[in-house]
């Protein structure tokens, strides 16, 4: 028994299954990621500062840009597919999960400058931002204490001390220690340090949110690719039994992809640039 | 709403984000005379107007397409 309105729209909804399958799943992530962007509206409108010019604008334009493209190219794999070009839908499907993987490599570099980059505060109660030298990933002051690391003391690259005006006045990250030049390499023994962390979710609020909001687009990502490579991949060979039903898979799972980049496009300015 | 239809919506909201964002560039740059700043906010700008003219070419391609 085949099951109706797989192809074919519904005389009553207009809409073959899958597509209402759809939009109910993405009515529901609208209310996931706007849940999180009110959250983050109240907890900035709530917070006296807030920090800026914390991350790379040139790699999230990078990404930004990355994603506007693979959204271009799902749109061209569907209207191949309609086209009944099978060779150029593959191609475009293909470079959409390249793209996919590009956002992905880039997001890693982004989230390890992070973890690499630390508060330090010392026993007279001086407190500064900055590198490790050899950028160790993620350490905190239990770390330092590891019998097998041997650390007698740590060469700390402060960061450079910001002008007096400008957007990035406030940052956290340009808070550096008062008098230090620009990447002048402090060395500093591990028994005056009294509490270390690296910009990770647990360091402030701005970076919990930042980490909650790009990780769960991440994992959309993610799971967006999965999809588009089945369907680029093993799942192409409806092609030959049901193409119209393909056309539709793919359609949908592109509907799916406009989402996440439509999310990315509201993140991008709101956490890079405000 | 079918993928013609939220793609010509995607690639709106991208073109108001690509001349934002240039803009945005612009304003950084003359405060700060930084080269990058310079470079994303010339590029952004006319990247807003290659999405502008990919918008007209859309959507006089898919004009069979049905919105739905």
């Amino acid at each position: 028994m085949d099951i109706p309105y797989t192809v074919q729209a519904r005389p009553d909804t207009g809409l073959y299954n899958a597509k209402v399958g759809i939009w109910l799943f993405l009515a529901s992530e609208v209310m996931l990621f706007g849940a999180l962007f009110s959250s983050y509206v109240l907890l900035r409108v709530g917070s006296e500062t807030w920090p800026q010019g914390l991350l790379n604008v040139p790699l999230g334009t990078i990404n930004t840009v990355v994603l506007i493209c693979s959204s271009i190219t799902v749109v061209l794999a569907w209207a191949s597919l309609k086209l009944k070009d099978f060779g150029s839908y593959k191609l475009y499907q293909g470079v959409t999960v390249l793209l996919a993987a590009t956002f992905m490599v880039i997001k890693s570099f982004e989230y390890r400058d992070k973890l690499t980059h630390y508060w330090v505060r010392l026993n007279d109660g001086t407190e500064m931002t900055g590198h490790i030298e050899g950028k160790p990933f993620n350490w905190t002051k239990a770390t330092l204490s590891k019998p097998e690391l041997g650390l007698t003391e740590i060469h700390f690259h402060p960061d450079p001390v910001p002008a007096a005006t400008g957007a990035h006045a406030d940052s956290e990250a340009a808070h550096g220690h008062e008098g230090a030049a620009a990447h002048e390499s402090l060395t500093i023994p591990v028994s005056e340090i009294s509490r270390l962390e690296s910009f990770g979710p647990w360091r402030s609020t701005y970076l919990a949110i930042y980490f909650t909001l790009t990780g769960l687009h991440a994992l959309h990502v993610v799971g967006g690719a999965l999809v588009i490579g089945f369907l680029w991949g093993p799942g192409s060979r409806m092609w030959r039994s049901d193409p119209e039903r393909l056309t539709n898979r793919v359609e949908v799972s592109g509907l799916f992809w406009h989402f996440v980049d439509l999310v990315w496009i509201f993140l991008f300015p709101v956490l890079y640039l405000l | 709403m079918s993928l013609k239809a939220f793609h010509i919506l995607f690639v709106t909201l991208s073109i108001l984000l690509a001349f934002g964002f240039g803009g945005w560039e612009l304003v950084t740059y003359s405060r700060t005379g930084a080269g990058m700043d310079l470079f994303l906010g010339v590029a952004s700008l006319a990247a807003g107007v290659g999405l502008v003219f990919y918008l007209r070419k859309v959507i006089r391609k898919l004009k069979g397409i049905s919105l739905l």
